[in-house]
C-alpha cells in the first residue's frame, strides 16, 4: 500500500470514527457521588416550620424560663427584656411595640412583629445565647420561649410550651406579612 | 422633585445611622492623614512614593489608640497597609536588583502603596456587623476578593474543608452527604455575579447621610463564582413529589438559615467553592457558599452545610423578623428577594475634589437581578436631561457593568446622576418615585431594597458631595 493510500484510509477512518468521539462525552444519569446520610447524622439538624414539625420532646414554662432568662439572656436583652444597645452587646428588645407597626415609629419586637412562636424556638435553640450558641437544652429553650411569650402577654404564665402547644400560639402579628409585590409596575416605562 | 419625605426614625435606626456617620468620619480622617495632596483620594494617582511609607506607619500607630490594638500592632510591624508587605523603595529601581522570583513564598500581595480597605458598620456588636467595599477606589468590574463586602451574623468561622460536609435531605429519595472532594467531582459552572446586601444604602432614605460612595453603596461586590449547580445535586438525591422550598443552613455560630423557593434553586443556584480563580475567602463562606444570582445577599448562605427540601418555607428568624419590608400600612413584604436595577457613579463621588474645569471620565457601576443591564444614562443637570453612557464591559446576566461618560466640566455647580435600564425594561427609579409607592414612614422596616438614583453635587470649587436632588 502506498503512503498516499495509507493516508487516505486513515482520513476515512477518522471521519468514520468522529461520531464515536462525540459519544465519548458521557451523560451520566447519576454520578454516584456522595454517601448516604445516616439517620443519626441527620438527627442533629433541625429547622422548625410554623406547624411545629421537628419540635423535640420536652416542655417548659415561664417560671423555669425566668431563671434561664436571668442566667443566660438578661445580660444582652435586659432584665425587663428591653434590649441592651451597649457597645459590644447590642441585644434586641424583645417586648413592646404592639400597635406601632403602621405608625411612623414602628417598634419591631418578638411581641409586636414575629409571626410565629415556632421561629422563636428555632432561633433560640439555633443561635442563642450569642456567646454560647446551641448550649441550651430543649427544656431550657421551651422554658425561655414560654417566659418571653408570657412576659409579652401572648400566653398566660402557667401555660406549658411543648411540641403540641407551641405551634398553636397565635402571635399578634401572624397576619402581618404579604408576598413581595415587586416589580412595582409603575416603574416600567 | 425636591420634596423631602417627612420621616421619623426610631431610636435604634437613629443610633445605627449616627454610629455609621462616626465610623465614616473616622475612616475619612485617617485617609486624609494619609494624603499629602490637595486632590483627595480617588481623584488621580498621586506621587506619594516619597512620603507614603512614613504616614502609613503613623496611621498604624494612631489606630492603635482604638480597640483594635492587635491589628494595629501587626500593621505597624508590617509598615504596610493590610494585604501588603513593606519594602524600602530604592531611589532608582533601575539601578539595583529587585526582589527574587517567588521571594513572596509563592503568594503575591498588593502594592504597599495601595491603601483602600473595607470599613465596618459600627453596630454595637462587632460579630454581627457588616463592612463596606471601597467602590470609589475600585478599578474595572470585579471586586478583589479581599475587598468584597462582608455581612456576618456571628463572626467568620474557621472551617477545615477536609471535615466539611454538605447534607442534602428532607423530601428526597436518598438523603446524602457530600464532602468537598465529592462536590468538586461534579461538572461545574463559572459565572460572574454581583451580591448586594438588601440594606445597601439604608442610611440614605430620608436625607443624604453618608459622605462617600463606600458608605452609600458599599454593600455590593462582584466576583466570578465557580461551583456545582444545585440542579445537579437535586438529580443526585432525587426530589420527591411536592418539594417547593429548600432550607439552606450555614456552619457558622449563627447557624444562619433561609428558605429558598425550589424554582430559584433549580434555575440558577450555585454551590460555589471558587471565587475569582481561587477558593472562596473565609469571610465569604469558605469552603462552600450558596450563590443565588441577583437575590439579596443574606440568602447566599455562607459556610453552607445543609440543604433540607420541604413543601413549605421554614419561617426562620431571617425571613420573618429580619429582612422583611414593613410598609406604611403596617404590613410587611416577605420573601422580597430580588435586588432591582440600580447604578451609581463612583467617579467622581462624595469627598473627592476635581482640581479644576476640564475633561473628566465619569465612571460607575450598574446592575440588576432581572438579567443584563441594557443601558445606562448619565445626567449632569440633576436628572433634567440624560445622555447614554458607554458600557465598558460586555453585559452579563445578573452581573455588574462598568460604565463611563466623557465629560467636560465647565467649572459651574452641577449634579451628576446615573440611571440603569435592565433587559426587562425596568428603569431605575428616583427616590421620590420609590417613596411614592412604598411610603416614607417605614423606618427600620422599609430600609431595605433602596435602588433609587444617586446624586452627587459638584461645587464650583470642584468638591463633590452627596445630595438628594
Amino acid at each position: 500500500m502506498s503512503m498516499r493510500k495509507i493516508c487516505w484510509a486513515a482520513a476515512c477512518l477518522s471521519v468514520a470514527l468522529a461520531p464515536l468521539h462525540a459519544f465519548g462525552q458521557t451523560q451520566e444519569a447519576s454520578y454516584g457521588f456522595g454517601t448516604a446520610a445516616r439517620p443519626e447524622e441527620l438527627a442533629a439538624f433541625f429547622g422548625i416550620p410554623s406547624d411545629g414539625a421537628g419540635l423535640p420532646p420536652g416542655s417548659g414554662d415561664a417560671a423555669k424560663g425566668a431563671t434561664v432568662y436571668a442566667d443566660k439572656c438578661a445580660a444582652c436583652h435586659g432584665k425587663q427584656l428591653e434590649g441592651n444597645p451597649a457597645k459590644g452587646i447590642g441585644g434586641d428588645k424583645l417586648l413592646g411595640g404592639r400597635g406601632t407597626l403602621a405608625s411612623k415609629t414602628p417598634i419591631k419586637t418578638v411581641e409586636s412583629y414575629w409571626p410565629y412562636a415556632t421561629t422563636l424556638f428555632d432561633y433560640v435553640k439555633r443561635s442563642m445565647p450569642f456567646n454560647a450558641p446551641g448550649s441550651l437544652s430543649d427544656e431550657e429553650v421551651y422554658s425561655v420561649v414560654a417566659y418571653i411569650l408570657s412576659e409579652a402577654k401572648i400566653i398566660t404564665p402557667v401555660e406549658k410550651m411543648d411540641a403540641t402547644t407551641l405551634p398553636k400560639v397565635v402571635m399578634p402579628n401572624r397576619d402581618g406579612f404579604e408576598p413581595d409585590p415587586r416589580p412595582e409596575v409603575q416603574l416600567y416605562r | 422633585m425636591d420634596k423631602t419625605p417627612t420621616l421619623v426614625l426610631d431610636d435604634k435606626t437613629r443610633q445605627m445611622i449616627d454610629q455609621m456617620i462616626i465610623a465614616e468620619q473616622r475612616h475619612l480622617a485617617k485617609r486624609h492623614d494619609e494624603e499629602a495632596c490637595a486632590c483627595r483620594e480617588g481623584m488621580f494617582p498621586r506621587d506619594m512614593a516619597a512620603n507614603r511609607r512614613s504616614v502609613l506607619f503613623a496611621a498604624g500607630s494612631s489606630a492603635a489608640a482604638a480597640a483594635m490594638l492587635a491589628t494595629a500592632a501587626r500593621a505597624a510591624e508590617r509598615k504596610a497597609p493590610p494585604g501588603a508587605e513593606f519594602f524600602e523603595p530604592p531611589a532608582d529601581p533601575t539601578k539595583e536588583l529587585g526582589r527574587a522570583v517567588a521571594a513572596d513564598e509563592g503568594y503575591g500581595s498588593r502594592s504597599q502603596f495601595e491603601t483602600e480597605v473595607r470599613w465596618r458598620y459600627p453596630t454595637a456588636n462587632e460579630y454581627t456587623s457588616w463592612s463596606m467595599t471601597p467602590l470609589d477606589q475600585m478599578v474595572g468590574n470585579l471586586t478583589p476578593s479581599g475587598l468584597h463586602f462582608e455581612r456576618h451574623h456571628a463572626g467568620t468561622p474557621t472551617i477545615d474543608p477536609s471535615k466539611h460536609m454538605l447534607f442534602v435531605h428532607g423530601m428526597v429519595q436518598t438523603a446524602k452527604k457530600f464532602s468537598m472532594a465529592d462536590l468538586k467531582r461534579f461538572p461545574y459552572i463559572v459565572r460572574k455575579h454581583f451580591i448586594e446586601c438588601s440594606g445597601n444604602g439604608l442610611t440614605e432614605w430620608v436625607k443624604p447621610t453618608l459622605k462617600t460612595v463606600q458608605g452609600t453603596h458599599g454593600l455590593i461586590s462582584t466576583s466570578e463564582w465557580t461551583g456545582v449547580p444545585f440542579a445537579a445535586i437535586a438529580r443526585e438525591v432525587g426530589l420527591k413529589q411536592g418539594v417547593a422550598w429548600v432550607l439552606a443552613e450555614g456552619a457558622d455560630a449563627a447557624v444562619m438559615t433561609r428558605s429558598i423557593p425550589l424554582e430559584k434553586m433549580l434555575k440558577d443556584a450555585i454551590l460555589a467553592y471558587g471565587q475569582n480563580g481561587e477558593a472562596i475567602r473565609p469571610e465569604q463562606g469558605y469552603p462552600l457558599r450558596l450563590i443565588l444570582p441577583g437575590w439579596e445577599g443574606n440568602t447566599h448562605i455562607k459556610w453552607l452545610r445543609r440543604l433540607e427540601l420541604s413543601d413549605k418555607p421554614f419561617m426562620t428568624r431571617e425571613e420573618t423578623s429580619k429582612y422583611t419590608d414593613l410598609m406604611p400600612n403596617g404590613k410587611a413584604r416577605q420573601f422580597s428577594f430580588e435586588m432591582e436595577a440600580k447604578s451609581v457613579i463612583t467617579f467622581p463621588s462624595g469627598e473627592m475634589k476635581l482640581p479644576g474645569p476640564g475633561f473628566y471620565n465619569i465612571s460607575g457601576l450598574a446592575w440588576s437581578a432581572r438579567g443584563r443591564v441594557q443601558s445606562v444614562d448619565v445626567s449632569i443637570d440633576g436628572g433634567k436631561t440624560w445622555y447614554p453612557a458607554r458600557l465598558d464591559t460586555v453585559p452579563e446576566p445578573i452581573s455588574t457593568v462598568r460604565f463611563s461618560f466623557p465629560w467636560s466640566w465647565n467649572g459651574e455647580r452641577c449634579v451628576l446622576q446615573s440611571r440603569c435600564t435592565d433587559e426587562t425594561g425596568y428603569l431605575q427609579p428616583t427616590l421620590a418615585q420609590l417613596t411614592a409607592i412604598r411610603g416614607a414612614n417605614g423606618p427600620f422596616g422599609s430600609v431595605y431594597h433602596l435602588n433609587a438614583i444617586q446624586s452627587w453635587a459638584v461645587a464650583a470649587d470642584g468638591s463633590v458631595s452627596n445630595v438628594h436632588a
